[in-house]
């Protein structure tokens, strides 16, 4: 009873922070499912996809994937690439998620852009037990991806009122999240660097291929500044 | 439907697994035994804001400047999430103002 209670307090403390994900998702997630039953693949495919992939972007390039030439170990190595920036997710959760046993691996698992972004922006209340909280909160998340292809691939097509401009609610989720770290101070030149670099990666490399390029440029700038950006 | 299901299920498969590795090596490469390296400490503490500004870039990255409507709605809709939070410093209100300025925008003004 006592850990059914703490579950549930956690549950309350951890939804809030969910909503935005909840309603990007729901809408990027239909989006997927209404775009793979387009291209033929109904919604046993674009939910198996969601369940076992969960990686938004990756996502929408394997459906050219899939309408092309049978091709494995192409999409793996996509997969690799355009999913590398969960590399420096885990690095920076690596403390976080120290002794959380069997939940561990679930976490990890279920790591994605907004899981991290809120995990490492937002830290639980005291009175919530911090493993549930961050348990319960990638779940969410996870369910809201799953559920939003599921949703997708059964009535994308009846959807009627114009949603247009909804999934910049990420946007916005990052954003927001991106202005709750600089309201520390030592955080600020920090987050300038990361969108420096990005714009950099952006300008050099392109929208398809700025990923790694970005997180290369900000790797350097981190380790030539390690003197003076450590605290 | 191209590939047969065998070919799409092992399609479904290798992504996965690409994304799945993304997500575990870090923890594969330091497991939570050992005190990771300084370094990699390091990384830790500062890579969560210097990434959050790279999604952010990464979100607006098919935003075209040069065509129109030249990332305008964009910029608003980010002004008004900032003075936003700001001035109330409450997540779900300033994701929920920045988000439905920018449907409207994009929706009647810039159609």
């Amino acid at each position: 009873m006592v850990k059914k209670e703490e579950y549930k307090k956690a549950l309350h403390a951890a939804f809030p922070h969910t909503i935005p994900v909840l309603t990007g998702f729901l809408a990027i997630g239909a989006a997927y499912g209404v775009l793979m039953q387009k291209n033929g693949y109904g919604i046993l495919w674009s939910v198996l996809m969601s369940a076992l992939a969960l990686c938004g972007s990756m996502q929408f390039v394997a459906i050219t994937l899939l309408t092309t030439v049978f091709d494995p170990i192409q999409a793996f190595l996509l997969s690799l690439m355009v999913n590398a920036r969960h590399l420096f997710y885990g690095l920076a959760m690596l403390e976080k998620y120290r002794g959380m046993g069997k939940a561990r691996a679930l976490l990890i698992f279920t790591l994605c852009d907004e899981t991290f972004s809120i995990l490492s922006s937002i830290e639980p209340p005291e009175d919530v037990d911090k493993k549930h909280f961050y348990l319960l909160l990638s779940l969410l998340n996870y369910i809201y991806w799953v559920l939003g292809t599921f949703i997708g691939g059964i009535i994308g097509k009846f959807i009627t009122f114009n949603t247009k401009g909804l999934d910049f609610v990420l946007t916005a989720l990052f954003v927001v999240l991106f202005l709750e770290q600089m309201k520390k101070k030592e955080n600020r030149v920090l987050g300038i660097i990361g969108l420096v670099s990005a714009a950099l990666g952006l300008l050099l490399f392109g929208a398809e291929n700025m990923v790694i390029p970005s997180m290369v440029i900000i790797l350097l700038i981190l380790l030539a500044g390690r003197e003076k950006l450590c605290c | 439907m191209l590939l047969t299901p065998l070919q799409t299920f092992v399609m479904v498969l290798a992504v996965a697994l690409g994304s799945a590795l993304s997500r575990f090596t870090p923890f594969i490469l330091f497991p939570q035994k050992k005190d990771p390296p300084k370094l990699i400490t390091y990384l830790g503490r500062t890579l969560p804001p210097a990434t959050m500004g790279l999604l952010v870039i990464f979100c607006l990255k098919g935003v075209s400047i040069a065509t129109a409507p030249h990332g305008i709605p964009e910029l608003i809709a980010i002004l008004v999430i900032t003075a936003v939070h700001i001035w109330k410093s409450n997540v779900l209100l300033s994701i929920g103002s920045g988000t439905i300025v920018y449907m409207v925008l994009v929706q009647t003004v810039f159609s």
